[in-house]
Order: C-alpha cells, then sequence, then structure tokens
C-alpha cells in the first residue's frame, strides 16, 4: 500500500469516456437485465455526471454528459426513458440535490433517475394558476410530528402514474403568502390521496385533479425549512424554464411542417387568401426557428441572452395560428375530428395526429409553464426595465387576501 | 449542403460597432439630422468623410487590390445597423453596398481597368455611386433602361435613391449594358421625398456621355439583393433605435401619478415589439451571414428577411409616435424622421409582399392555379 493515495486523475472527457468504457466492459448492455444496468450505471456516477459522487454523478462539468451518453448510445445501452419521468429528472430531482437532507437525497434520487418512481408535482390549484403563491392546500401540524394536508390540486400530468409527488402547502395562513408555504414530498400511496382524470378539450385527459383528504405527511418528508418553500419551490420552477428551449428543428420542423405538405401535396384546397396567411406564417416560423438557433449560438458562445424569455411566446402564438389555418386549409374535412375517447396518453406530442387536435391542444401553449400574458409582464418588467405591476397583496396575511 | 449560418456578432464586428456608433453619437445627433432636412445639403458630406476616409467603411466590400477592406457583408451590416439607428443621411446603402455591388458583378479584375478604377474611387469614398434603378425595385422586378443612340444615353428614372449626393450614376439601356454616367452630365432634380433622410430624385439624361461597364442584368439583380439583404440591417438599427427611445421615454414620462411604462396595456405592446426585434436581429443577420459565405440559401435568405423586416421596422416606428403621444406627433421631435424612413423601407428593393411572392417559388410554397 502506498502511503498516500494516488492524485485523482483528472475529470474531463477523456478521463469520462474511458470511465464509462469500463463501466460496460463490466456490465455488457446485451447481457444485463435494463433496470440492473440503469442502477449500476447510477452507482457508478455515470447517470447525472455533475451530481455529487454516491448521488448518481461525479462532479463533473455537466456538459461531460454528451460524452457519457455518446458512448453509451454507441454500445446500445438502455435508457432511463427520460420522457416518462420529466418531472422527477426536471424538477423533483434538482430540488431534493439542493434543499434534501442526505438522508431524502440517498433515498429518493436513485429510484426517481432509474425510472422505478415516477414523480409528480402538486403545485397549481383551481384557486392559484398565475398567482400560485396564493395556493390554499394546508399542512397542519398533526399528533406524532407529522403534517395533515387537505386541499386540491390541478393540472398534474403522471399523478396517476406517480409514487411520489413534490408539494407545495401553506403552513402559516396568518402572515403574507409568500412566507407561509412549507414543501413536502407527498407519497401518492397515502389513502387520503385521491387522483382524479381531468378531462379537456381534446377529448382526452393528459392531467389529473389530485384531492388531498387528511393525508399524513412525517416531518422527514419536509424538503427546506417550514415557511421556506415558495423560495424552494424556485429552485423547482427554475429548473422547470431551462428544460425549455434549446432544442435544435430543421426547417419545417415544427407545426408548419404538416401543413406545408398539404399545401404541395393537395393543390385542390388553395386558395388566395389561404396562399397569402400560409405565406406570412411560413416566413414567422422560419424567423423564430432562426432566434431559436441564434439563442443556442449564444448559449454556446456562454453569452446567454434575455432571448428565451418571449421564445414560449413565439411558440404559442405560432402553434395556434398555424393549426387554425390548417384546419380552414383542409375544407371539407376541417369539419371532422379524429377522437374525441376519453383517453389517458403517456406521452404528449403538439404536432401528432390531426389538425383538428393540433388546434384544440395548441391553445394550452399559451397557458400552461406560465400565460402569454404573465410572460409578456416578465419580459416588460426584465428585460425592458418597465416598473412592476403595482402589488396589493405583498403585506396582506394570506388569510385576509381577497378569494 | 448547408452549413449552419454564424447568427451572432463577433467580438471585432462590435468593435466596429461601438466605434461606428461614437462616431455618430458625435456627429450624428437627431436636432442636426433634423435641420438638415430642411437645409440645400440632404446629405451630410461632413459625416460621410468622417465615415469613409476616416474610417475606410465604404471599402468594406472591395477587395483590398482594388482599394477596399476586403471585408464582408457581416461587417457592413453591422455598420448600416447603426446608421438606421441614428438615421444618419449618408449614402452608404446606395454607394457603397448596391452601386458597389453592381461594379463587382461587372467584369473588374484589373486595378486600372475602367470598373476596377471605379471600385477603388467608391471604395475611398472620395466618389458617390449611385444605381440608376427606382429604390422600389425588387431584386427579382423588371428594372427601366434608358436609350441608348450614338454613343450617348437619352431618357428619364425616377425615385432614385440619393441621386442628388452622387457624382456618377450607374444606367442600365435598353442594349443591355449598364453604363457609368457622370452626374454632371445629367440633370438630377431632388423629388419632393416622403423620407426625408434618404430623399429619391428623377434623372434626366439628354444625349449624356456614357462608358459600358458591363451586363446590366446580372449586375443590376446581385445590386439589388444585396442591397434588399443588408437593408434588413438598417430596418434593424431603426426598430431598435424606437424601441429603445420609446421605453426610455415611457419609463419617465408620468400621468395618473405614475410612470406611463408602468400600465400594462403598454408593457404589453413594448414586450410584444421586442420580441419582434429580437426575431429581425436572427433574420437580418441570417441575411448578412448568407451574402457574405455566398451561401446556396442566399435568395432565401434575403426574401425572408425583407418578407419580415419592413413590418417590425414600421410597427416600431408607429408605436414609437404613438407611444410618446402628443409629443410623438411634433415636428420637433425626431420620432417623424424613424417613421419616415421606416416606411420608405418597406417600398425600398420591393415590398414585403412582393418578397413573400418570391417566396412561394424558393419555399415551393406555389400559389392556386
Amino acid at each position: 500500500m502506498p502511503d498516500t493515495p494516488a492524485a485523482p486523475a483528472v475529470l474531463d472527457a477523456a478521463r469520462l469516456r474511458a470511465l464509462t468504457r469500463e463501466f460496460l466492459a463490466a456490465h455488457p448492455p446485451a447481457g444485463t437485465d435494463r433496470l440492473d444496468f440503469l442502477r449500476a450505471r447510477f452507482d457508478a456516477g455515470l447517470a447525472w455526471v455533475h451530481y455529487p459522487e454516491g448521488l448518481g454523478g461525479l462532479g463533473a462539468p455537466r456538459s461531460l454528459q454528451a460524452v457519457v451518453d455518446a458512448e453509451l448510445e454507441a454500445a446500445g445501452a438502455p435508457d432511463n426513458d427520460p420522457r416518462r419521468i420529466g418531472i422527477g429528472l426536471g424538477m423533483a430531482a434538482p430540488t431534493i440535490l439542493q434543499y434534501g437532507t442526505p438522508e431524502q437525497r440517498r433515498r429518493f434520487l436513485r429510484p426517481l433517475w432509474t425510472g422505478e418512481e415516477v414523480w409528480c408535482q402538486l403545485f397549481s390549484e383551481p384557486g392559484a394558476g398565475s398567482d400560485l403563491a396564493a395556493l390554499g392546500t394546508r399542512a397542519v401540524p398533526g399528533d406524532g410530528g407529522d403534517w395533515v394536508v387537505d386541499g386540491q390540486k390541478v393540472w398534474t400530468s403522471s399523478a396517476h402514474l406517480a409514487r411520489w409527488a413534490i408539494l407545495i402547502a401553506r403552513t402559516d395562513p396568518a402572515v403574507p403568502k409568500h412566507r407561509g408555504i412549507t414543501y413536502f414530498v407527498c407519497d401518492m400511496t397515502d389513502p387520503g390521496v385521491e387522483v382524479r382524470p381531468l378531462r379537456q378539450i381534446t377529448g382526452e385527459a393528459e392531467f389529473n385533479e389530485v384531492f388531498l383528504t387528511g393525508v399524513r405527511i412525517p416531518d422527514s418528508r419536509r424538503l427546506g425549512a417550514v415557511g421556506e418553500g415558495w423560495r424552494v419551490a424556485q429552485t423547482t420552477l427554475n429548473n422547470e424554464r431551462v428544460a425549455i428551449g434549446g432544442m435544435r428543428l430543421p426547417r419545417e420542423g415544427g407545426m408548419i411542417g404538416p401543413v406545408a405538405r398539404t399545401w404541395r401535396e393537395r393543390p385542390e384546397l388553395r386558395t388566395h387568401d389561404l396562399h397569402q396567411r400560409l405565406l406570412k406564417l411560413w416566413v414567422d416560423a422560419e424567423v423564430s426557428r432562426l432566434t431559436a438557433e441564434r439563442l443556442r449560438q449564444q448559449l454556446v458562445a456562454g453569452q446567454p441572452g434575455p432571448e428565451g424569455a418571449g421564445m414560449k411566446l413565439a411558440f404559442a402564438r405560432l402553434n395556434q395560428e398555424i393549426s387554425g389555418l390548417e384546419v380552414e386549409l383542409l375544407g371539407e374535412e376541417g369539419l371532422l375530428y379524429d377522437d374525441w375517447t376519453m383517453r389517458r396518453p403517456e406521452l404528449v406530442d403538439f404536432t401528432g395526429r390531426e389538425a383538428g387536435y393540433r388546434y384544440l391542444r395548441s391553445k394550452g401553449n399559451s397557458i400552461e409553464g406560465g400565460t402569454s400574458e404573465v410572460l409578456l409582464n416578465i419580459v416588460a418588467e426584465r428585460v425592458l426595465g418597465l416598473p412592476a405591476e403595482p402589488r396589493t397583496d405583498k403585506d396582506v396575511a394570506w388569510k385576509d387576501l381577497a378569494r | 449542403m448547408s452549413t449552419q449560418p454564424d447568427l451572432l456578432h463577433s467580438e471585432e464586428e462590435e468593435a466596429l460597432r461601438a466605434a461606428v456608433r461614437d462616431l455618430l453619437t458625435d456627429h450624428c445627433d437627431p436636432a442636426g439630422v433634423l435641420a438638415r432636412t430642411e437645409s440645400e445639403a440632404p446629405h451630410d458630406a461632413k459625416l460621410w468623410k468622417a465615415l469613409t476616409e476616416g474610417m475606410g467603411l465604404a471599402g468594406l466590400l472591395v477587395p483590398e487590390a482594388l482599394g477596399g477592406q476586403g471585408a464582408t457583408h457581416r461587417e457592413a451590416a453591422v455598420v448600416l445597423e447603426e446608421l438606421g439607428r441614428a438615421v444618419a443621411p449618408v449614402p452608404y446603402l446606395t454607394s457603397a453596398v448596391v452601386a458597389t455591388e453592381a461594379l463587382l458583378a461587372c467584369a473588374a479584375g484589373e486595378p486600372g481597368s475602367p470598373v476596377g478604377d471605379l471600385l477603388g474611387d467608391l471604395a475611398s469614398g472620395a466618389t458617390v455611386g449611385t444605381l440608376a434603378v427606382g429604390l422600389h425595385t425588387a431584386p427579382h422586378a423588371p428594372f427601366p433602361a434608358v436609350r441608348r443612340e450614338n454613343g450617348t444615353l437619352h431618357g428619364e428614372l425616377t425615385a432614385v435613391a440619393a441621386a442628388g449626393a452622387a457624382d456618377v450614376l450607374l444606367v442600365p439601356a435598353e442594349d443591355g449594358g449598364l453604363y457609368a454616367v457622370a452626374a454632371a452630365e445629367a440633370d438630377v432634380t431632388a423629388q419632393l421625398s416622403l423620407d426625408l433622410t434618404r430623399p429619391v430624385a428623377r434623372i434626366v439624361l439628354d444625349a449624356a456621355p456614357a462608358r459600358r461597364l458591363g451586363e446590366a442584368e446580372p449586375a443590376v439583380r446581385r445590386a439589388l439583393r444585396a442591397g434588399a439583404g443588408l437593408l434588413a440591417s438598417e430596418q434593424l438599427g431603426l426598430a431598435d433605435w424606437c424601441l429603445t427611445e420609446t421605453v426610455r421615454y415611457l419609463k419617465d414620462r408620468k400621468q395618473f401619478n405614475r410612470p406611463v411604462g408602468g400600465f400594462q396595456a403598454l408593457k404589453h405592446r413594448l414586450a410584444a415589439l421586442w420580441l419582434e426585434v429580437v426575431n429581425l436581429r436572427a433574420a437580418a443577420r441570417n441575411a448578412a451571414d448568407a451574402l457574405a459565405t455566398g451561401s446556396a440559401e442566399a435568395d432565401l435568405a434575403v426574401v425572408l428577411a425583407q418578407a419580415y423586416a419592413a413590418g417590425v421596422a414600421v410597427h416600431a416606428a408607429e408605436e414609437a409616435v404613438q407611444l410618446h403621444g402628443g409629443i410623438g406627433m411634433t415636428w420637433e421631435h425626431p420620432a417623424h424622421l424613424y417613421l419616415k424612413r421606416a416606411k420608405a423601407d418597406s417600398l425600398a428593393y420591393g415590398t414585403a409582399g412582393a418578397h413573400r411572392e418570391r417566396l412561394a417559388t424558393l419555399a415551393d410554397l406555389r400559389p392556386p392555379a
């Protein structure tokens, strides 16, 4: 045994490539059970390399994950089906990492990443949409040091599949709204949790309503301090916005693609009015694509600009106008709809299905993840520096707010 | 095979921008521009000299061997962004871009050749040139040509931009040639123009001596395409000034005991306008980059930029006038200079509609039978 341990190798791309190859040699994808492989990958620190050692990472730069992913993909390794567990990966995990106790991190992160445990997010309420901090779900201390939660949450994706939820609830109604919120991990198998599908204008139910009645949450599943929930939630929501954008689309890669194809293939549908509108929207879509590409180039060059704030606004407007045009273009077929059956789709593709579905589903694009009206305020205030909206709610106890 | 366009501004390009902006801040303030519009000299010769002799900017598109800077459309676009921001009354777009491109399309070749010499003169800024084609002509549209008889030119051309500032006119003739005519040999009359800072003129040629430079068709097409593509950068600078100045004013202006910029109806309009300007920046940069690299998609990039830019520039200028309220409607406030330039620019080198029509072919989105 040497007296002093060897200096740790520098975690650069070459080192990560070597580590990944060693791992693949020890766990050949072809001969390894999928779940065993994913668990071993997590334990080897190759799940999310920027996470700390022991929690699925190596404390390496986040950008090096691409090196690992490329090696694994080339070897035909299974992945953790990230689209199925997006809320866990994108929102719950960074929050648990930043605010969780060592015990919470150990308990939750591994099965979250492998997909053994699906997560959902219990934030929005019927009475708290854009004004999320006004939420009214109550958490009161029960006997035995746990919390008793009562309330209703809404627009919850994956609630019917989830083992766990990140939950914000009101623990002190006597202080102004932002200060009386606490952040919890909620067990979705608790008998007080009732999940009901929320049927939407497309006929199907991507989302759920979640009714919480006397749900008991041990204090050991609180994330962050009592009353600090709003601050903890900012971590969750900021990571939600990081996940938007960064997608690189080819020309006609978005909603304009199916319309342009129909236009080319079916000349009998063409009219002069539709032609002018189509050309305008084609220009808008292509310019918007270039703006997204410019934003991506800025990020790569290490000069992130404020342009990202506007991308979702443009995305929503374009999807709505283009799909609206498409229904008109189809003429008689525009009077039809592909399927009103109440279904529970596991994955959502905005450009999937028929024109009528696209038209209806895109109505949600200007509501979900921040309404266009709120986003315009954000651009005006944070980018242009215009005065904030007058606030009458900042110094009023939550219980005294108008409702 | 298409590569990704570089849509950013490099450090060197930002340094160039800063230098041009400094010069314009010192020598092209709105009050001075306004006063000049009603003077005998609508073009600012002193500013032109500082931009050209002082900074060498008229020669950006001209190879070094011919006395230019050997730079590209990317740098020229940055200059135009700043000139647009200042509605500077200098013939940069018409001489250093459009006339220069027309000459570059002629068999320029050697220093010492007539075309090469003229390019050198334009590159130095000592000579100002203009293409004698109406400013409203789209790159793919028909253009007028004058008669050639006994070696001289005869005819009338109207709506020629910056002809009043030009020393040499580049004139297409019916025989298919592009000719150089000394402005002194032509009758150039200013037309009372919507755009006070880039007025147009009527040119009458009556047995004007002319020297043949090359073929008109390819020269005019290339010149107008570059003009249209880089006009988008001028429109970007103009729109950005309108947005920035309006935001600044609305933070300061108070009514109902609060800054007017705090009213949500106005905040949302300005945020929407910001989004348009951000988009225009990408579209203009894409066109400049495509022209600079000689991309196979340059036609599409120019058409896309011009189908988008006019709407943004005019919207920005109209919002500037409206949101400034009464002061925005006065002669004294410079907003009208921007509105007039923006509206004239919406016709320059083809309307957005003309470019969309061209797009129908380029993007294979054909009209109804």
